[in-house]
C-alpha cells in the first residue's frame, strides 16, 4: 500500500516538475541506446569471430589429424608390406626342436640287438629319464639360385652332429629343367618314406625295426641329389642320389678312401588325391652300395667276442606307401594316416672271420644273404588334439650263406648272430597335442628283437618346436 | 634298376596329358583367389584351387597333388601373411618351378595388397598361432577384393601379354560390378551396425570391420587353440551378462562348440560360408557376399 502511493507520487512529480528537461533526456537516452547496441553488436561480433577462429582451428586440427591418420595408415601399410631394415632383417629362419622321454624297459638295454641282422643295429633306448636329441634348424635363400639348410643335432651326450646340411637349387629356369631340383651336401636320402622325415615328426617314439636294420636308423649321405617332378597333374617324381657311402649300409664308417661314389639311390614316386578326402603316395627305391670291411661283432663258439667284416655288394629295394584320409580333407577334427614300407636286401661278397685274430684265427670265405622286413602303421585322430596309433614290425633274416660254414672251416655256432630269426614288434601309442607346436606321447611296445627275451617297453615323451613355423610334410 | 626305369617310363606314358590347354595355369591357395582369378582371366586360364571351403587353410599339408600342380603353374595366388606358413614354403622348394618363387611376377601374395587389421603388437606363441603380419583372412572385406583384383589384373596382363586387352576389359567390368554390388550389400546390411557377434576363430574380423558389427568374443580362447569345456562355460556366463546377438562360425569349423554356446546362452547361431564353395549359394565371389549378408540379416531380426 505504502509503496504504491510512493510510486504514484514519484510518477506525478516526474510528469509535472521535470517536463522541461524531457527533450534533452530523450537525446541522451537515444545515444545511450545506440552505444549499448554498438557495444552489444561488438560483443556479438567478437564472440562470432572467436567462434569462427575456434572452428577454423579445430577444422585445421581435424584436417591435421586426418592427415596424420592417413600418414600412419600409409606407414603401417608400408611396414606391413616390408621387413624391418637393418642387419637382422636377412637372418635365416630358425627353429629348435626340444624333446625328452622317460623309458621303462623290462629287458636290459645294454644287450639290445635285432637278431639275425649285422651289424648289431637298433638304437638301444636308455632307461629312466633322458633328454632326446635337440635339433636346431636354420634355413634361408642364399641368392636367387640357391637355398641353404642346416639341421644340427645336439645329442644328450653333449656331442653335436650335422644331421643335414645342404644347398638346393630354387627352381631352375623354365624349359625341360622346370621341376628339377638339385641338392648337394649332407641330406636324408629319399629312399623309402620315413627316411626323409625327422624323428620329431614321426608318429611313434622310435624308428621301425626295418628302418633300423636296413638303413641304420636313418640314411643321410654326403652327396648330390637330382629330383625331377613330371609336368603332370598326377604327381610323379624320379630321383637319383650319388653319395660318398659314409655310413651303413656302405662301409667302413666314414666312407672308403677312393674317388668316385660309394652309394647310389634311384627312386620314383607317384601320388595324388582320391576326391577331397583322401591323398596317397607310392614309392619304389633302390639303394646300391659296395661295403668294404664293414665290421660287426659276434660271440664265437669259444665265447670270445670277435670282429668280423663283410666286403661286397649290397642292394636294397624299398616299396613304400602312404594314405591319408580326413572328412572333406579337413583334418581339424578327424583324420587317419596309414603307412607301410617293405624292404628287401641282397648282399653278396666275402666274410672275414676274426679280423683281429683274437680267437680261432682270421679266415675269409664267401657270403650271400637275402633278407627282408616290413612294417605297417596307422595313426587315427579321433578328436581335436588326440590320436591313437598302432604299428606292427616284422623282419625275416632269411638265408645267410657263409662259405666258411658250408666248407666246414668253421661252425654255425661261430656266427650266432647270423642264425635265422624273425624279429617282430607290436607298438601302441596315444598322443595329445596341446597346440601345433607341442605334443605329449605315451607308447607301449612288446619288442621281440632278441630270441626268447620279449622286451616290454613303455615310453613317455614330449616333443616341442619353437621358432619358425614347422613344415607340414605329407 | 632297369626294371625301375621301365616302370617310371610306363607310368609317365600311361598318364594322359591332363594339363588343360590354357594360356595360363593358375594355382590358388584358397578358393576365394581361385574365384577371383577365374573372374579376371575367364577362359584364358585354367584355375586350380588347393583348398576347399570345408578345409582350414592353416592345416593343409604339402601333399603330392599340390606339388604337381605348383610345378606346372604360371601364377600362384595365395593369401600370405603366414596363413600358408606350414605348406606353401614346401611347395616352393619341392616343385622346382622358378616362375612362381616369392619375389617373381608369378607369385601374388594377396595380403600385401590389402589393408590389414589386427597386426599384433606382441609377437609371441604363448598368444596362440598368431600372424605377425596381421590377420590374414583379408578377403571378407569386399574393398580388399577390389584391391587384390587390381593387382591380379595387372599380373595376368604381364604374364600373358597376348591377352592383355582381354584382361583389362574383364578387370574393368569386374570392378564396376563389384563396386555396385558392394554398395548394395552395404545398404542392405545398414541395420547390422553395432550388432555384437561371437565368432569361432578370428577369421571374420574383416567382415565385422566392413559391416560395422562388433566382435563380442571368440570361441577359441586364443587363435588356433580349440576351446575346452571350462572355457566354453566361462563364455556362456559372460554371454548371460552381456549377451551377443549372434554366434557365427565358418563352413570349415566344427559346429558343436558354436551350437553348445547357442543353446546355453540362448543366442542364435549362423554358419557363414567364409569362402567360395562354403554354401550352395556361394558359387562365386558375388554369391559368397550375397549369401553372407543374407544369412546375417536373417539371423539378426
Amino acid at each position: 500500500m505504502h509503496r504504491t502511493r510512493f510510486m504514484a507520487l514519484a510518477f506525478a512529480a516526474a510528469l509535472g516538475c521535470c517536463h522541461a528537461a524531457h527533450a534533452a533526456d530523450d537525446l541522451k537516452d537515444l545515444r545511450e541506446q545506440v552505444r549499448q547496441l554498438k557495444e552489444q553488436y561488438q560483443q556479438r561480433i567478437e564472440a562470432l569471430e572467436l567462434r569462427l577462429l575456434q572452428a577454423e582451428a579445430s577444422a585445421g586440427k581435424a584436417q591435421a589429424s586426418a592427415g596424420r591418420a592417413e600418414a600412419a595408415a600409409n606407414q603401417a601399410a608400408v611396414q606391413a608390406g616390408s621387413r624391418p631394415a637393418g642387419e637382422n632383417a636377412l637372418n635365416p629362419a630358425m627353429s629348435l626342436i626340444l624333446n625328452g622321454s622317460y623309458a621303462n624297459l623290462s629287458q636290459n638295454p645294454n644287450g639290445y640287438r635285432i637278431n639275425g641282422f649285422v651289424p648289431a643295429m637298433g638304437a638301444a633306448p636308455q632307461r629312466g629319464l633322458s633328454l632326446g636329441e635337440s635339433e636346431l634348424a636354420v634355413s634361408a635363400n642364399i641368392d636367387p639360385y640357391f637355398r641353404g639348410t642346416l639341421f644340427a643335432a645336439l645329442a644328450p651326450d653333449n656331442s653335436i652332429s650335422v644331421e643335414e646340411g645342404y644347398i638346393q637349387t630354387i627352381g631352375l629356369s623354365a624349359g625341360w629343367t622346370q621341376g628339377l631340383t638339385v641338392k648337394a651336401g649332407r641330406f636324408r636320402s629319399g629312399v623309402g618314406y620315413l627316411n626323409e622325415i625327422h624323428p620329431h615328426a614321426w608318429d611313434f617314439a622310435d624308428a621301425p625295426l626295418a628302418t633300423q636294420v636296413f638303413l641304420g636308423g636313418a640314411l643321410a649321405e654326403d652327396g648330390i641329389q637330382f629330383k625331377w617332378v613330371a609336368p603332370t597333374d598326377l604327381y610323379v617324381d624320379v630321383g637319383l642320389e650319388l653319395g660318398r657311402g659314409r655310413s651303413f649300409p656302405a662301409g667302413p664308417e666314414g666312407g672308403r678312401n677312393k674317388n668316385g661314389f660309394g652309394s647310389g639311390t634311384l627312386s620314383a614316386h607317384a601320388g595324388g588325391d582320391l576326391g577331397a578326402s583322401t591323398a596317397w603316395r607310392l614309392g619304389l627305391s633302390q639303394l646300391r652300395t659296395s661295403p668294404q670291411d664293414r665290421v660287426y661283432e659276434d660271440l664265437d663258439s669259444t665265447g670270445t667276442t670277435v670282429r668280423n667284416s663283410f666286403s661286397g655288394a649290397s642292394r636294397l629295394w624299398v616299396l613304400d606307401g602312404i594314405v591319408k584320409w580326413s572328412p572333406n580333407g579337413n583334418s581339424a577334427h578327424t583324420s587317419l594316416k596309414l603307412q607301410g614300407e617293405y624292404f628287401r636286401r641282397s648282399e653278396d661278397g666275402s666274410l672275414t672271420y676274426d679280423t683281429g685274430a683274437a680267437s680261432l684265427g682270421t679266415r675269409t670265405g664267401s657270403y650271400a644273404s637275402r633278407q627282408s622286413g616290413w612294417y605297417v602303421q596307422g595313426a587315427y585322430q579321433f578328436m581335436p588334439r588326440w590320436r591313437v596309433g598302432y604299428r606292427y614290425d616284422r623282419l625275416d633274416s632269411g638265408n645267410t650263406g657263409a662259405g666258411l660254414v658250408a666248407s666246414g672251416a668253421l661252425a654255425a655256432a661261430d656266427f650266432p648272430v647270423l642264425a635265422h630269426y624273425s624279429p617282430s614288434r607290436n607298438t601302441l601309442m596315444a598322443d595329445w597335442s596341446p597346440s601345433e607346436f607341442s605334443r605329449l606321447r605315451l607308447q607301449w611296445a612288446r619288442d621281440q628283437s632278441r630270441p626268447g627275451a620279449a622286451d616290454n617297453q613303455v615310453f613317455l615323451q614330449y616333443i616341442t618346436s619353437l621358432g619358425a613355423h614347422g613344415a607340414h610334410r605329407f | 634298376m632297369k626294371a625301375m626305369l621301365k616302370l617310371v617310363v610306363a607310368l609317365a606314358a600311361a598318364m594322359p596329358a591332363m594339363q588343360a590347354f590354357a594360356a595360363l595355369n593358375i594355382f590358388a591357395c584358397e578358393p576365394e583367389w581361385g574365384a577371383l582369378a577365374q573372374e579376371l582371366a575367364g577362359d584364358r586360364a585354367s584355375v586350380y584351387s588347393a583348398t576347399t571351403a570345408l578345409q582350414d587353410p592353416h592345416r593343409i599339408e604339402a601333399r603330392p597333388s599340390l606339388i604337381a600342380r605348383v610345378r606346372s603353374a604360371d601364377l600362384v595366388v595365395c593369401t600370405g601373411a603366414e596363413l600358408e606358413a606350414g605348406w606353401l614354403p614346401l611347395l616352393f622348394t619341392q616343385s622346382g618351378n622358378a616362375k612362381i618363387q616369392p619375389g617373381t611376377a608369378g607369385f601374388l601374395e594377396a595380403a600385401q595388397y590389402a589393408a590389414k587389421i589386427e597386426i599384433p603388437k606382441i609377437i609371441d606363441r604363448s598368444l596362440g598361432d598368431i600372424h605377425p603380419s596381421g590377420n590374414p583372412h583379408v578377403h571378407l572385406d569386399p574393398r580388399n577384393i577390389a584391391k587384390v583384383a587390381a593387382e591380379l589384373g595387372e599380373r595376368l596382363a604381364r604374364l600373358d601379354p597376348a591377352g592383355a586387352d582381354a584382361y583389362k576389359a574383364r578387370a574393368a567390368s569386374f570392378q564396376e560390378r563389384w563396386r555396385a554390388a558392394s554398395q548394395r550389400w552395404e545398404q542392405q546390411s545398414a541395420r547390422l551396425k553395432g550388432v555384437p557377434v561371437v565368432v569361432y576363430h578370428r577369421d571374420m574380423s574383416y567382415l565385422i570391420n566392413w559391416l560395422g558389427l562388433r566382435e563380442a568374443g571368440s570361441l577359441e580362447p586364443k587363435p588356433g587353440i580349440p576351446p575346452t569345456p571350462s572355457q566354453l562355460a566361462e563364455l556362456v556366463e559372460r554371454m548371460k551378462r552381456e549377451p551377443a546377438r549372434l554366434i557365427v562360425y565358418s563352413a570349415y569349423n566344427d559346429a558343436r562348440a558354436a551350437e553348445f554356446l547357442s543353446e546355453r546362452a540362448r543366442i542364435p547361431v549362423q554358419m557363414l560360408p567364409y569362402t567360395v564353395g562354403g554354401s550352395p549359394r556361394a558359387k562365386d565371389l558375388f554369391g559368397l557376399f550375397e549369401d553372407t549378408v543374407e544369412r546375417l540379416l536373417a539371423a539378426v531380426k
